[in-house]
């Protein structure tokens, strides 16, 4: 039940972050991609507000042998670069470019019940059902030849 | 026209941070939106035969999917203005909702959890993958605004 609230307050504080940040209007998201014509840089300050905060965390974190109200700590270790990664963020990064929305300004926005919204949300959603269909056979392929 | 507004995005940064630090400490996760909501999709009973929701991560993931909705309701019930404007029809934000859906789950991570969380832990990956979908991104409004539509 304390996994549960502490998620709901993180998810309150994200979306009301990105809210008060601008990131939910997609117009604004764009223009801070116009580096080349009406640059809005403000969405730079965004992740520099979050980073400034996050990183000191993160390295407490290391010297914590648990988390308050869960069993144990998972954070990625993987670092290796691989075609996968810049494959998917690369198409990715050309959906947010085209419409100005990421996965967490898409869901803020659900609750606004905009149809552009909806439609948003919906195609994300099965892009990500076919992106773990996919990513869970190239895995099995990858094991098998292995 | 969109009018720089470095306090409201700092601020709005700040709360971002705060929530990824509250699900850290607490919970012991990664604020990775595309990961925490696509893995609302998966099956709901773990190895052991027992339900997802009750013993597995299913209960919170789902507190935050719904306490992101919920937040900008309670913004706009305080009295905040939330500005939403497309540049695109239906046709395109659909196509661009499938590539945001498909690419960052493809990828492991979007502008949370490789961006945010990712740069904050100095992983090498998160920083191929946030350059990576930057600068696609700028490509893309690039052509859309400065060379179809110039």
């Amino acid at each position: 039940m304390q996994r549960i609230i502490a998620g709901f307050l993180a998810g309150l504080t994200f979306g009301a972050g990105l809210v008060v940040a601008g990131m939910s209007n997609p117009l604004k998201v764009q223009n801070f991609l116009d580096v080349f014509g009406n640059w809005d840089p403000s969405l730079a300050f965004v992740m520099g507000g979050a980073i400034l905060v996050a990183f000191p965390f993160f390295r407490l974190a290391r010297f914590l042998p648990r988390p308050f109200v869960a069993d144990d700590f998972r954070i990625p270790t993987f670092q290796q670069i691989d075609k996968r990664l810049i494959f998917g963020s690369a198409t990715f990064g050309a959906g947010w470019g085209l419409i100005g929305l990421c996965p967490g300004p898409a869901l803020v926005s659900v609750s606004l019940l905009s149809p552009q919204a909806i439609v948003f949300v919906l195609c994300m959603t099965a892009g990500m059902l076919v992106a773990r269909l996919v990513a869970g056979l190239s895995m099995r392929r990858a094991l098998k030849e292995a | 026209m969109t009018e720089f507004t470095p306090f409201a995005s700092l601020a709005g940064g700040v709360l971002i941070g705060l929530s990824t630090v509250i699900l850290l400490l607490a919970n012991g996760r990664i604020a990775g939106i595309s990961g925490i909501y696509s893995r609302l999709f998966e099956s709901s009973t773990l190895a052991n035969g027992k339900s997802a929701w009750v013993h597995g991560e299913k209960g919170w993931q789902l507190s935050f999917v719904v306490g992101i909705v919920l937040a900008p309701l309670l913004l706009m019930e305080g009295g905040f203005e939330i500005e939403q404007v497309f540049t695109g029809d239906l046709t395109l934000i659909a196509i661009a909702g499938a590539l945001v859906g498909f690419g960052s789950v493809f990828g492991s991570g979007c502008t949370s959890g490789h961006g945010v969380c990712g740069l904050s832990r100095l992983s090498v990956r998160s920083l191929a993958a946030t350059i990576t979908f930057m600068s696609v991104g700028i490509a893309v409004v690039f052509v859309l605004r400065h060379v179809v539509g110039g």
